[in-house]
Order: C-alpha cells, then sequence, then structure tokens
C-alpha cells in the first residue's frame, strides 16, 4: 500500500453504478470545502451514455456518463479514485477492472457481502501493483477539507458540525462506518470496512498517516475479531509510528455472551482469546498506544493528546434541496399538477375514489371504467351499457375511411404500433369522426332554445351549416342505419326520458321530406341520446352537461371507439407482412 | 464477508460431492446423518451399507473433542447405533463452557486403522495456509511441533515443489496419494469458497484417503455463486445458543426485512437494558457498561440497524420493553436507548416506533420503575429527541434525552448512577 497522502483538493473520481444523493454530497462537500473542480469527474453506469444533472453548490453541472470503466478512464486521465456501489454480486469484477486501469490508483469497494475469495484477489492484486483498496463494506473515507468518498461522514448537517470542510490535523481509521461519524465530531480520515479481509488494514493507514506532515495524532478505533490490530502492535513495537496513537477495540462485551456471537459487523465475530477486545486493547497499551479503560473515557484520551493548531474559517451555506426544506416546514411550493379522476399513491390504485380490486370484485365492465375515469361518478348499469354500446358499434367502420387508411399506410411503413395508430386518430376531426360532439351542440342547442325542426334547419341551412348527425352515404328513408334503430330501442326500454332523441326524429321527418338520403345518422344517435342520458339520469347539474358537451366528451368516445378498430388494422396489416404501400400513378390526375 | 461453520456431515458431502469432478478419481467415503425426524428404515434404503457394516456414531454439533468427552461410539452395529442415539438425542451436554441439546448425529463405517493423518487450511488475508502432520488425531495438540505449515499467496497454485515442505518426511510409498490429496483438498477448497478446513484425523483405506473426522467453514457471502455446487446447506447456530421465544422472535423480523435486528438476552434478570442503533454503537454500549463494572447487570445486547421502518421498530421496542420490563421487583430499572450519530437514518421516523411502543408498554414501564436515557445524532434528529422529551411528559416516564452534544455512552454512566442510587 502506497505511503502518505491518499487526497488532495484536486483528487477526482470515477463513480461506477449511477447513484444520485452519494454523488450530490460529495460535490456539496466539495463546494463546503471551497474546492474549485467537483471531485467526481465521471459516471460509469454500465449500458448507458451521455450525462447526468447535478448541483455543484448553486449551480447545475452536467458530469459524463460512460458505457464501460474503460472508456471512463481514457476520457478523465487525472481522474485516479475509483467509487464502486456497484451490488456484491458484481462489485469484484469492476473493481477488477478498475484496478488494471493505468489511472486508478485507490479502489473503494461500498458492497457488503463481496466474497471473501474475490476480496483475496483483489487484495493480492493491489499489493503487487502498489494500489490501495478501501473496503469491500466501507462507508468509504474523508479527507478534511479535500475529498470525500460517497457516503462518508453522512449529511451535510454533521459535516459542518464535525468541521471536516476545513484541513485537520488527526488521522483516524475506524472498523465501523457508522461509528466514524460519531468520532467525526472532533477528528476525521477513513473508516475502513467492517469484513473479515477489508482492502486496507489498520496498520496501513496509520503508517500513511504517520509520514503525512499535517498529521499530528492518529486515532484508532478497532473492533473484536480478526488479528488487524496486531499488525498495528508490530508496527508501534517496532518503532515504526512516532506520533501518537489513540486507540481502542471495541467488543470487551464479548466475554458475557456464552456461546460464539456475530455481532452487527461481518468481521467481529467473538474467536478466540487472540481476538478479543481485551487483548487487543492490552497489546495496544503495551505497544505504546495511548488506550482507555472504557469508550466512555476515550473521547477524554484524545482531548488530551489533541493540541488544536488549526485555523477556523467559515464555510459556504450550502442551498438547501427542495425535498429537505419542504419536509423540515422551512418553505413551502405550489404543486405543479393537479389530478383528481385517480391516485395511485395508496395500497392500490383508485379511480374516482373506488378501489381496482372493487371495480375487479364488482364485475364492473369499461363503461363503468369510463363513468369513473370520465365523468367522477358511478352512473348507473344502463348508462354505461349504453357507453359500451357506444364504443363497440364505433370501433372500427372499415378499412376505406381516412383513420384506418392512414393506419394501414403507416403500418405498411414498417412503423410501429403507436405510430401506427396515432396516424390514424390523428384524421379525426370536423370531417371524420367529429360529427357527435357537433350534433349533440346543436340539437342541444335548438331543443332548449325551443325550435321548431323546421326552424332549426331552415336557420342551420341560412348559416350554410350542414345538419350533423343527420344525412348518410348509401342509407335511406326506406332503408334506415340498423346501429342507429339498436340505439333507439336501447334508449327507448331503458332511458327515463329521450327528449333529445325524438325530437332528432322529428327534424329526420322534416330533412326526409327534402331528400331521401337525409336520414338519421349514428353520430345523430349517439349525440342525441347522449344528451338524453347526461339529462335524464338526474346525475348531472345543467352547467356540467353544458360543460361536457362544450369540452367535447362525446368525441373521446369515437375516439377511444375507433382506436380498438385502429390497432386491429395495424396488426392486421404486421400479420399480413404488407409491404410499403405507394399509390398507383394511375390514379393520380397529374394536371397543371 | 461471514464464515459459517457447516455440520461434519455437510463437509464430507462436499468433499465427496466435487472431489470427483476436481481430480478424476473417487472418494469412498461414507455418512448418514440422524436427526430427530429421520426414520432409520428410509435411511437404509438410501444407504444400505448402514445394516451390513460396523457403524461410528457421533454427535454432529460443530463442537469438537468428542472422542475425548465420551461422545463417539466405535464398532456398532445398527441397533446399538439406534440405542445410543435414542438415548442421547435431546439430551443436553455440556462443551467448553456452552450448554445444549444434541439434535444431531453423524453415522460413518467402523474404519479400523493405524495411520492417522492431519491436514488442515485456513484462508488468511494474503492467501491461504496449509498444515499437515503424520501424527494426526486426538493428541494433535501434544504433537503439534510435527505439524509442518507452508503459507501459499493468493493466486498461486499448489504444485509438487511448493508442497514438498509437508511431505518430505512420508515413507515413499504413500508420499505420491499423500500429496495428490493435499493438491485437490487445496483445489476443492478454494473451488467452494471454504475458509477453513480440517480433516482430524485422515487415514488411508486400501490405499485411499479417507477422511474419518472432519471440520468445514464456508463463507456465506459466496452463496450465490454456489447454489448448486453447494446443494442443500445448513448453516447451524453455534453449539449452546439455544433462542428464547423473544429472541426467534427477532431473529424472524431479522430475517425478513433488509435491516438488522439483534437480541440476545445476557442475563434476565439484570436492570439495565439497551436497545441501541448501528452495529458498532451497539457493541460500546453493551462494552461500556461492562467496563464501568456492571456488567452483571447489563440485561441484554440489542441492535437495529439499516434503517428499519416504523412498524419494524415498533414489534422490535415492544419485544425488549417486555423483557425489560418482566418480572418487577421495585427497584430502579434502566434502559439505554442509545446509538451514535446517524449518517442517513432518518431518527424521528425510527424513534416514532419505540414510542409508540413505549406508549402500549406504559402501565409495564411504571410498574418496573423503569427510567429511560436517550442519546442519539443523525438526520432529523431535533424532532426525534423533541418526541422523546415529550412523550415523557404525556406517559410520566422518567426520560433523560441527550443529543450529539452529548458523549456517545454518557447515559451509560447515568443508567449504573440511576440503578445504584438509593431507590
Amino acid at each position: 500500500m502506497a505511503t502518505g497522502q491518499l487526497f488532495s483538493r484536486t483528487t477526482q473520481a470515477l463513480f461506477y453504478n449511477y447513484k444520485q444523493l452519494p454523488i450530490q454530497r460529495m460535490l456539496d462537500f466539495d463546494f463546503l470545502c471551497g474546492r474549485e473542480t467537483p471531485s467526481v469527474a465521471g459516471i460509469i453506469n454500465p449500458g448507458a451514455e451521455g450525462f447526468q444533472k447535478l448541483f455543484f453548490g448553486q449551480e447545475e453541472i452536467a458530469i459524463p456518463v460512460h458505457s464501460t470503466v474503460e472508456a471512463a478512464c481514457a476520457a478523465h486521465p487525472t481522474a485516479d479514485v475509483f467509487i464502486n456501489f456497484a451490488s456484491y454480486r458484481s462489485a469484484a469484477a469492476s473493481s477488477n477492472i478498475a484496478l488494471k486501469q493505468p489511472t486508478i490508483r485507490v479502489v473503494a469497494i461500498i458492497a457488503e457481502g463481496v466474497p471473501e475469495s474475490d476480496t483475496k484477489e483483489l487484495i493480492a492484486y493491489a499489493r503487487s501493483n502498489n494500489k490501495v483498496v478501501i473496503g469491500p463494506a466501507t462507508v468509504g473515507g474523508i479527507q478534511a477539507g479535500a475529498f470525500k468518498i460517497g457516503d462518508t461522514a453522512g449529511t451535510i448537517d454533521n459535516i459542518i458540525q464535525s468541521k471536516l470542510y476545513r484541513p485537520g490535523s488527526v488521522g483516524f481509521v475506524s472498523k465501523s462506518g457508522g461509528m466514524s461519524n460519531e468520532l467525526y465530531n472532533t477528528i476525521a480520515r477513513i473508516a475502513i470496512g467492517g469484513d473479515v479481509f477489508p482492502g486496507s488494514t489498520l496498520s496501513d493507514h496509520v503508517l500513511r498517516f504517520n509520514n503525512i506532515p499535517q498529521v499530528k495524532m492518529i486515532v484508532v478505533l478497532g473492533e473484536l475479531g480478526g488479528r488487524d490490530e496486531y499488525s498495528l502492535v508490530e508496527a508501534l513495537k517496532a518503532g515504526k509510528i512516532s506520533k501518537p496513537v489513540c486507540a481502542w477495540v471495541s467488543g470487551t462485551c464479548a466475554r458475557l455472551f456464552k456461546s460464539e456471537v456475530q455481532f452487527g459487523h461481518a468481521g467481529a465475530k467473538s474467536g478466540g482469546e487472540m481476538e478479543s477486545a481485551q487483548a487487543k486493547n492490552q497489546a495496544l497499551q503495551d505497544a505504546g498506544a495511548i488506550v482507555p479503560t472504557s469508550y466512555e473515557a476515550f473521547e477524554v484520551s484524545i482531548k488530551e493528546t489533541f493540541e488544536n493548531p488549526i485555523k477556523e474559517i467559515s464555510p459556504p451555506q450550502i442551498p438547501e434541496d427542495l425535498n429537505t426544506a419542504i419536509k423540515s416546514g422551512k418553505v413551502r411550493a405550489p404543486t405543479h399538477i393537479i389530478s383528481t379522476i385517480s391516485d395511485d399513491r395508496g395500497e392500490e390504485p383508485c379511480y374516482a375514489g373506488v378501489p381496482m380490486s372493487s371495480i375487479v370484485e364488482k364485475g364492473m365492465g369499461i363503461g363503468d371504467v369510463i363513468s369513473l375515469l370520465w365523468f367522477k361518478r358511478s352512473l348507473p348499469r344502463y348508462c354505461t351499457q349504453f357507453i359500451e354500446i357506444c364504443v363497440m358499434l364505433c370501433a372500427d367502420h372499415g378499412p376505406c375511411v381516412s383513420g384506418a387508411h392512414n393506419t394501414i399506410v403507416t403500418a405498411r411503413a414498417g412503423k410501429d404500433l403507436v405510430s401506427s395508430l396515432v396516424s390514424g386518430l390523428l384524421t379525426i376531426g370536423p370531417r371524420f369522426g367529429g360529427a357527435v360532439d357537433d350534433a349533440a351542440r346543436y340539437f342541444k342547442d335548438a331543443y332548449d332554445r325551443k325550435l321548431s325542426p323546421y326552424e332549426f334547419v331552415e336557420s342551420m341551412k341560412k348559416k350554410g351549416i350542414r345538419v350533423p348527425g343527420i344525412g348518410h352515404r348509401i342509407k335511406r328513408g326506406d332503408n334506415r342505419d340498423k346501429r342507429v334503430e339498436l340505439l333507439q330501442l336501447f334508449a327507448r326500454t331503458n332511458f327515463p326520458s329521450t327528449k333529445y332523441m325524438e325530437y332528432a326524429v322529428e327534424v329526420e321527418t322534416y330533412t326526409l321530406s327534402k331528400a331521401n338520403n337525409l336520414v338519421m345518422n349514428v353520430d345523430g344517435a349517439i349525440g342525441t341520446l347522449f344528451l338524453d342520458l347526461l339529462a335524464g339520469s338526474g346525475m348531472f347539474t345543467k352547467q356540467e352537461i353544458d360543460e361536457i358537451v362544450g369540452i367535447g366528451y362525446l368525441n373521446g368516445l369515437f375516439v377511444l371507439a375507433r382506436s380498438i378498430g385502429l390497432i386491429g388494422h395495424t396488426f392486421d396489416q404486421k400479420r399480413l407482412k404488407q409491404p410499403l404501400y405507394r399509390h398507383p400513378w394511375e390514379d393520380v390526375l397529374y394536371t397543371k | 464477508m461471514a464464515r459459517k461453520k457447516i455440520r461434519e456431515y455437510d463437509s464430507k458431502r462436499l468433499v465427496k460431492e466435487h472431489y470427483k469432478r476436481i481430480s478424476g478419481s473417487e472418494l469412498a467415503i461414507r455418512s448418514a446423518q440422524v436427526t430427530e425426524s429421520t426414520d432409520l428404515n428410509d435411511l437404509i434404503e438410501k444407504e444400505p451399507w448402514l445394516s451390513s457394516s460396523k457403524l461410528v456414531v457421533k454427535p454432529d454439533m460443530l463442537f469438537g473433542k468428542r472422542g475425548k468427552s465420551g461422545l463417539v461410539a466405535l464398532n456398532l452395529d445398527l441397533a446399538q447405533v439406534s440405542e445410543f442415539v435414542k438415548a442421547r438425542l435431546g439430551k443436553e451436554v455440556e462443551m467448553g463452557g456452552c450448554k445444549g441439546p444434541i439434535t444431531t448425529f453423524i453415522v460413518e463405517p467402523f474404519v479400523p486403522h493405524n495411520d492417522e493423518f492431519y491436514i488442515n487450511i485456513v484462508s488468511e488475508r494474503l492467501g491461504c495456509s496449509i498444515s499437515f502432520s503424520e501424527c494426526g488425531g486426538i493428541d494433535i495438540e501434544e504433537n503439534w511441533n510435527k505439524v509442518k505449515t507452508i503459507f501459499l499467496p493468493t493466486g498461486v497454485s499448489l504444485n509438487q515443489e511448493i508442497c514438498a515442505p509437508l511431505v518430505a518426511t512420508l515413507p515413499l510409498e504413500i508420499k505420491p496419494v499423500i500429496e495428490e490429496f493435499i493438491t485437490v483438498i487445496y483445489a476443492l477448497f478454494i473451488d467452494l469458497d471454504f475458509t477453513f478446513l480440517e480433516m482430524n484425523p485422515f487415514t488411508l483405506v486400501d490405499g485411499k484417503p479417507y477422511p474419518l473426522d472432519m471440520r468445514g467453514e464456508l463463507d456465506d457471502t459466496a452463496a450465490f455463486k454456489n447454489f448448486k455446487k453447494w446443494g442443500s446447506i445448513e448453516f447451524p447456530l453455534p453449539f449452546g445458543r439455544v433462542m428464547s421465544a423473544t429472541e426467534s422472535f427477532i431473529h424472524g423480523l431479522d430475517e425478513k426485512t433488509s435491516a438488522s435486528l439483534k437480541f440476545t438476552v445476557l442475563n434476565p434478570k439484570g436492570r439495565i437494558w439497551t436497545m441501541v442503533a448501528g452495529g458498532g454503537a451497539s457493541v460500546i454500549y453493551a462494552d461500556t457498561v461492562g467496563d464501568l463494572g456492571f456488567a452483571s447487570e447489563l440485561g441484554n445486547y440489542a441492535e437495529y440497524s439499516g434503517a428499519p421502518n416504523e412498524e419494524e421498530v415498533l414489534q422490535y421496542a415492544r419485544v425488549v420493553i417486555d423483557c425489560a420490563t418482566a418480572d418487577p421487583d421495585g427497584q430502579k430499572r434502566a434502559l439505554v436507548v442509545g446509538g451514535g450519530i446517524a449518517n442517513f437514518t432518518d431518527v424521528a421516523a425510527t424513534f416514532n416506533g419505540i414510542i409508540r411502543a413505549m406508549k402500549e408498554k406504559e402501565s409495564k414501564l411504571k410498574a418496573a420503575n423503569m427510567h429511560i436515557y436517550v442519546r442519539r445524532g443523525g438526520p432529523n434528529y431535533q424532532k426525534g429527541l423533541a418526541r422523546m422529551r415529550a412523550l415523557g411528559d404525556e406517559i410520566g416516564i422518567p426520560i433523560e434525552v441527550y443529543g450529539p452534544e452529548a458523549t456517545m455512552t454518557g447515559i451509560c454512566k447515568q443508567a449504573i448512577e440511576c440503578i445504584t442510587a438509593a431507590a
């Protein structure tokens, strides 16, 4: 392991496996320290490339994302620290690749549960190539005022309280990430990980601290299990450490347990006498370390040994994240979206307050779902049944109408389902399919103003508007549209009132007297019957009905229904493997 | 990384199953496992040698020195084995200060032998050490000077040259066999993610190595790589670790969540109880009570960490409080709700679970004359601490609350002062 300073104020890292929070915490720390460059040069996110937006103080910066370790190292040759946030399954493989890159000097592995044999391979490679492995199972490490790995030292509040934003003079190494946070209150450096063979050992770091001139004293928090502390004992005995070392090994309570106990940390397993906390504390004390009688006295020992030569500086303010500020009740922010028809936050999604399970259990149909999501209320069964009939009747009208034609042409051009579908839907408008809404609007207006069929038709004629919902290409007075008849029959049997539709029938009688093809078409039937549904069900106020007609709900019904047919046409063309459609020259009139 | 001991039966099963794959030749290992649920007739069908050979039976409970403790029976027939098992199954024994019932036995053919060899492989930080002796068996410790050890750095494979110091003194006719055996066992050790393996002794049967007694430990974090190779492996609790109902309830909770929940009762009559956040801190709290001279009053070791949710903390806290308040005797007790400065755990959220449990158990806490001491820091700690203080006023139980400005273990001292002060 290299001896001396691992990090500086210009150290940059590559971050493996994108995690927004730890990176943002590193950048916040950088800003707090007054670093000029962010400490994360690049991100490696297997299979992804591009940029990630993050904050550097008040400013947003874009950090490059690379899909491989090699590419990231080539793009950022000065980044010599590799921070590995991969899972325990893949951490060893990615760390291995990183260690082999000539630009990488330090690899920190956060994952807990990396197999011992994999870790040993990493250790062996790092040793023979003079590289440093921190972890696995580490929170990382920090050099006060210079560089911080991932989540080390917790929240910004704690970092400020522990004054980690300015350079320190105590080297600290611990087996516990959580406990290091505790000790950062006065001091700072590296937590090496709770595993049996963390990549670097207590003595590795203590020897390193001994070589750093700024470090005036060294604090070590070890724990029972393993022999790691003995390498420190050896180093002390051999006189390799000239600076005061304050040490405490936790786990003296192990002898209270009758059988072997695995404590919270994997490395902390109470084994033989040599590995006990008592034996290690004794050995450290005998070797010349300052060892208190209990953890409670540890802080006093550190303070007594420590002479504070640090000049205080005050750190800049880090802008608070909106989420944190809202949570603490300091600010409020307006929402940007409002939704009243559905809610997916609870145990199960609700449509207009009705949970999904009850929709299914009560045997509701698509008409009920439409009534919940469009009208925000449960309509009586005859209404939802009527809606379903409308959907069924309007689902398709053959391949020749403009919507289906467009869909077919698009599908044959090799486009995907959604493109083919919307290409058909985009033809729906004033000329194709839009007549339902207009029929409802004009008939409602005429009926409400009590116009006679004669007055209504003639006033429309004066304005040069054809009466929507009247007229058919094929159907005649003596050969009515079957669909219209079905709708009328259903409504007359089930609706409490069919006054709008009956009014339309009177209008039709008058138009038929003008021309035999001016029959009520399916748009007219649906449009007027929908008015009857809204008015007759007693579940809508007059304003609500005006709003529904005004917004164009009925067009929605057509769009929904026709989507079924358009999707069918798309699948049909794909199944038939139809080639690109090209309109024949013969069918075009070329003229000037 | 966690090294877990496995039963002798599983150690031998793994060696038998994989020796052939690695070396191409087979070992004649035969062993059978007998537990409370074993039907001997079914077992004979699977292992017909049981009814045709003379047998050895011994407990398979992760403890050693069975021969010296008279727990090994030799040269029995199956009926005698069955009797031996019946007489001991479920009976408590004491081994090295740990008491526990015997639940599992291993039965093997009785192998008369003269040679007793010793092999031991241990995974260490920078490699593996391999030890061998031709004087193995129950007196290995007396013959420790005859044990030869080599150290194999990580990544180096075992060859004749490296192995030479181990087998140098062996008679020529058995040397190649033993050398080959050590090499294959080492390869198997690496291949199966063993961290410890010992055969003491193994012998030669018809010129082929045969382990008579074996111990093994696996690295359970490598389970994801060894799913197929290990088969259905069991990681038994250490011998003597019998969990009480409350302990196994917490153990069950722990296994269901990604958080860590640990609970061990040390002294049911203790007057200082702990409920501490964090793996490192929880040990230090238990240490400190002991280091200040009150180990005998420490009721339990308890740790919660890894951001358990409120509901999990609630269930956990109920159990700790139930144990801490059992059998009130009028004397003061103390509950230490401790923790360091959390990295990211929301202190207010986890405290909510504890507070709910305390409200539920208000009368029990009062009956036990419980004094509560709280110390914690970390995200949202101000809110969490304020709620704890408010709880004290609300239910009228003495609660002292401290934040990161106080030392972490200061409340241990206070708890001790509390229980030692005149009632």
